[in-house]
């Protein structure tokens, strides 16, 4: 997959397209199988050594969400939660968060500045920050709550899917790090055909409802669940249901900006055009003609 | 004509508060439009670029929004509606054609009244978007569905005023004797009598 950070699908605030000549590059995916995640965090060390960040140390908030969030300098977190799926019993759901990498991408869609935000052919979603300008749009945009503002220098961050280890053949660095197999990393189409061995054997564990969660609300995401609750995701702290890009941001972002803008083309030649055929309104004739009548 | 013969339309503090609105009102469009749309994005190279660009823009538009107080102000009680206005809009159509005969317009008509009211509209409705997506300042304060919607009442209302600045610096090179008013200050009686009758009758009492 040589040269594939040279494909580009998208690109932020750009109208003409991206440098894309080659356009088969193949679609990457992450599966995250939360039936087999033990919530060890070795993920979110390794992203934090590999992509060289380290977050402030933060105060325990009473549960073992440690940092309780996402931020600039933290772009994977484990989110636990107690779940009751009937009374007496306890399950203890833990979701590793992050970017997961729409292939319909409402940061992308929302950002204004030029190439701040690129899709690459093999479907990661990167934020380029030396061309971020920091108004926070792309927050707006994201179905997922994911991109951070840095308090250090107003550039938006979230997590990369590795693209710089992508781009040389190598795993996301959190794959790597995972001691149980919970995080696997390949082309979508294995991915898929992997999470589809592990639905079957967690239904035939009882979990009827087990299914892969690849959302079409926002054309599907190259970072995937295997959720053992296919059916209520939100009880995975809050994972949508149905995610899709907020009708405000579309309205905001779609075909509504190059209508208004035309808009005040057409208002100024307008003008333009009122001007040379009904001409000035003008007034000083008549002040002449009264200039004469009363003999100054 | 003499110059003693021209009536007196805006204050020497009239003409600097709607100036300096003005000059904000380019500096806070443009600034603005560059955000629109990749189209205007070459604006921000006015500024220094798009991070200077996203930095002054909402204080470019606190100040306009200040500046406007002052007109806001200075203006209010003029621009209430009366029944000469709804003969004007009435007669919308003669208007344009330069056909104002028999039209009974105080200081000022119905299309700047209602381009008044406009103004105050989206300043207000732009100064209360704005802060609310002002970063790094206010935003992350406010829930993310509420920046969705302040972002679209921001850049519409935002259009809405561009348009209606087009409209009203067309109108003042459209209706000649009229950029004076508000450069010079003054008027000509021809003017005053043709264009808004019932104040010329007004002043002249």
């Amino acid at each position: 997959m040589a040269s594939q950070s040279l494909d580009i699908t998208r690109r932020s605030a750009t109208t003409t397209q991206p440098p894309n000549i080659r356009g088969d590059v193949p679609q990457v995916a992450k599966l995250i199988d939360i039936s087999k995640c033990i919530g060890c965090k070795a993920c979110q060390a390794a992203c934090m050594e590999w992509n060289d960040y380290r977050d402030k140390v933060g105060t325990c908030n009473g549960t073992y969400n440690n940092p309780p969030d996402l931020d600039a300098d933290q772009w994977t977190v484990m989110r636990f939660t107690e779940y009751e799926p009937e009374a007496g019993k306890l399950e203890w759901l833990i979701r590793k968060d992050g970017c997961m990498h729409c292939a319909d991408p409402g940061c992308l869609k929302a950002c204004p500045a030029p190439g701040a935000i690129v899709q690459y052919g093999n479907g990661i979603v990167d934020f380029h920050e030396e061309h971020c300008i920091g108004c926070g749009y792309c927050i707006t945009g994201c179905p997922f709550n994911i991109p951070r503002l840095s308090k250090k220098d107003g550039k938006a961050y979230k997590c990369t899917l590795c693209s710089d280890r992508v781009a040389v053949g190598l795993e996301p660095a959190c794959i790597k790090a995972c001691p149980t197999g919970a995080l696997v990393f390949g082309t979508k189409d294995d991915m898929t055909h992997h999470a589809e061995g592990r639905i079957t054997d967690l239904k035939s564990r009882g979990y009827a409802q087990a299914a892969l969660y690849d959302p079409p609300g926002v054309g599907g995401t190259h970072v995937m669940y295997v959720l053992p609750h296919g059916d209520k995701p939100e009880i995975y702290e809050g994972l949508p249901k149905d995610p899709h890009i907020s009708a405000w941001v579309s309205v905001w972002k779609g075909v509504t900006k190059p209508i208004l803008g035309l808009g005040l083309g057409v208002i100024a030649l307008g003008g333009f055009i009122h001007y040379v055929t009904k001409g000035p309104n003008e007034a000083d004739d008549e002040d002449a003609k009264e200039d004469e009548h009363e003999g100054r | 004509m003499k110059a003693a013969d021209r009536i007196s339309r805006y204050s020497a503090q009239e003409r600097a508060n709607h100036w300096v609105v003005a000059l904000l009102f380019v500096l806070a469009g443009a600034s603005g439009l560059a955000l629109f749309h990749p189209a205007f994005f070459f604006l921000s190279n006015f500024f220094g670029g798009g991070t200077w660009d996203r930095i002054l823009h909402p204080f470019l538009g606190v100040l306009m929004f200040l500046s406007f107080l002052g007109l806001m102000v200075r203006f209010w009680s003029h621009n209430h509606y009366t029944p000469a206005d709804r003969e004007w809009l009435r007669r919308f159509r003669d208007v344009l054609n330069n056909r104002e005969e028999g039209l009974d317009t105080g200081k000022y008509n119905a299309g700047q009244k209602t381009l008044f009211w406009v103004m105050v509209t989206t300043t207000i409705l732009l100064l209360i978007s704005g802060i609310i997506i002002w970063q790094p300042w206010f935003a992350p304060y406010f829930p993310i569905g509420l920046l969705r919607v302040a972002v679209v009442v921001h850049s519409l209302s935002a259009w809405v005023l561009i348009a209606g600045i087009f409209v009203h610096v067309y109108a003042a090179i459209w209706v000649k004797g009229t950029v004076r008013a508000m450069t010079r200050g003054d008027v000509s009686r021809a003017w005053a009598k043709k264009h808004h009758p019932a104040w010329y009758r007004e002043i002249s009492k």
